[in-house]
């Protein structure tokens, strides 16, 4: 009983620890099991392994698939997520969900499978700046062919919209393996810049070489196809 | 060339700076190289409006990609469940 007062009031890990002191055959495993379900019962969330993958298998998969486009590597991945979390299951703290935990491990094993797939970064870096002079004139100036008009984008709302989403894609999936990775760690997870200069070993006049050519090659491939 | 004109014609500078700006914020020397550069360019206007779609777009993209349609076979389900009773049992 003063056990679950002073949880509520913060005081759980204080007493355990002098119970520890005074008491010579405290704690036995029962009461640590105890002590913890206390704890997790009343300020964190829990692990149950039973139920992962039919809470969080096509979660993850679809996860995996959206930034790897590759079926058997995104299976691959949710299956070591699993794995790599039943390791790792002993330190986690309860902060966050289960879903979110099992997603941060899945983010690292992408950014591995990032990593491996970008060695060639260097030349595609050179291509990018190359290709650039394909958008513009030696003066800076848009080359006509390539010069944004209005396609349609602009007013009219296409969120949504399934034949524009799929063009999208299309035009995601020509970009190099890099450069989506950038760009998607960037815009769509929001990561922070130097992190990912470190993850994918990319100096930063690069990283913003990369975005920069990125968008210029998605629009353009989009008013090409729209 | 007047560097005042340099800045004008460069769109290639323009829309990098259109693009940084969407993730960090600019100097001061950059955010005013890129409002000169806007007054008088209507198509890198344009370029920055249709970026800013773009990436709402692919973000709406990725976000819907969370649908039913995108599922593991059940086969494959029910074997990783079972590899990881099999690793519960072995602890």
């Amino acid at each position: 009983m003063y056990i679950v007062q002073d949880f509520a009031s913060g005081r759980g890990d204080n007493l355990f620890k002098n119970l520890c002191k005074v008491l010579p055959t405290f704690p036995t495993n029962q009461q640590i099991n105890l002590y913890t379900s206390f704890k997790m019962g009343a300020e964190s969330y829990l692990l149950d392994p039973h139920k992962w993958v039919k809470d969080y298998a096509d979660y993850l998969y679809a996860y995996a698939i959206r930034r790897i486009s590759d079926e058997e590597q995104a299976k691959d991945l949710v299956q070591e997520t699993f794995l790599a979390a039943l390791e790792k299951a002993a330190n986690f703290e309860g902060k966050s969900s289960e879903r979110t935990w099992l997603t941060a491990i899945l983010k690292n094993k992408i950014i591995d499978v990032y990593r491996k797939k970008s060695s060639g970064l260097t030349k595609d870096v050179q291509q990018a700046e190359h290709e650039q002079h394909d958008f513009f004139e030696a003066d800076g100036h848009w080359n006509p062919a390539y010069r944004p008009l209005e396609f349609g984008i602009e007013d009219k709302d296409h969120l949504g919209n399934k034949e524009f989403n799929a063009i999208l894609q299309k035009c995601l999936q020509k970009l190099p393996v890099l450069w989506m990775s950038v760009f998607t760690m960037k815009h769509i997870d929001d990561e922070d810049t130097t992190l990912i200069c470190t993850e994918l070993k990319v100096s930063p006049s690069n990283f913003w070489v990369i975005i920069h050519r990125t968008k210029l090659n998605l629009r353009a491939c989009l008013q090409k196809n729209w | 060339m007047g560097y005042l004109r340099k800045i004008q014609y460069n769109c290639k500078q323009a829309t990098f700076l259109i693009e940084k700006k969407m993730i960090r914020k600019l100097t001061f020397r950059e955010m005013i190289e890129l409002r000169i550069h806007l007054a008088g360019c209507s198509v890198c206007v344009l370029y920055g409006k249709q970026s800013r779609v773009i990436n709402q777009m692919v973000q709406e993209l990725f976000r819907s990609s969370i649908k039913p349609e995108i599922r593991l076979d059940d086969n494959f389900k029910k074997e990783l469940q079972e590899r990881i009773e099999a690793e519960l049992n072995n602890h």
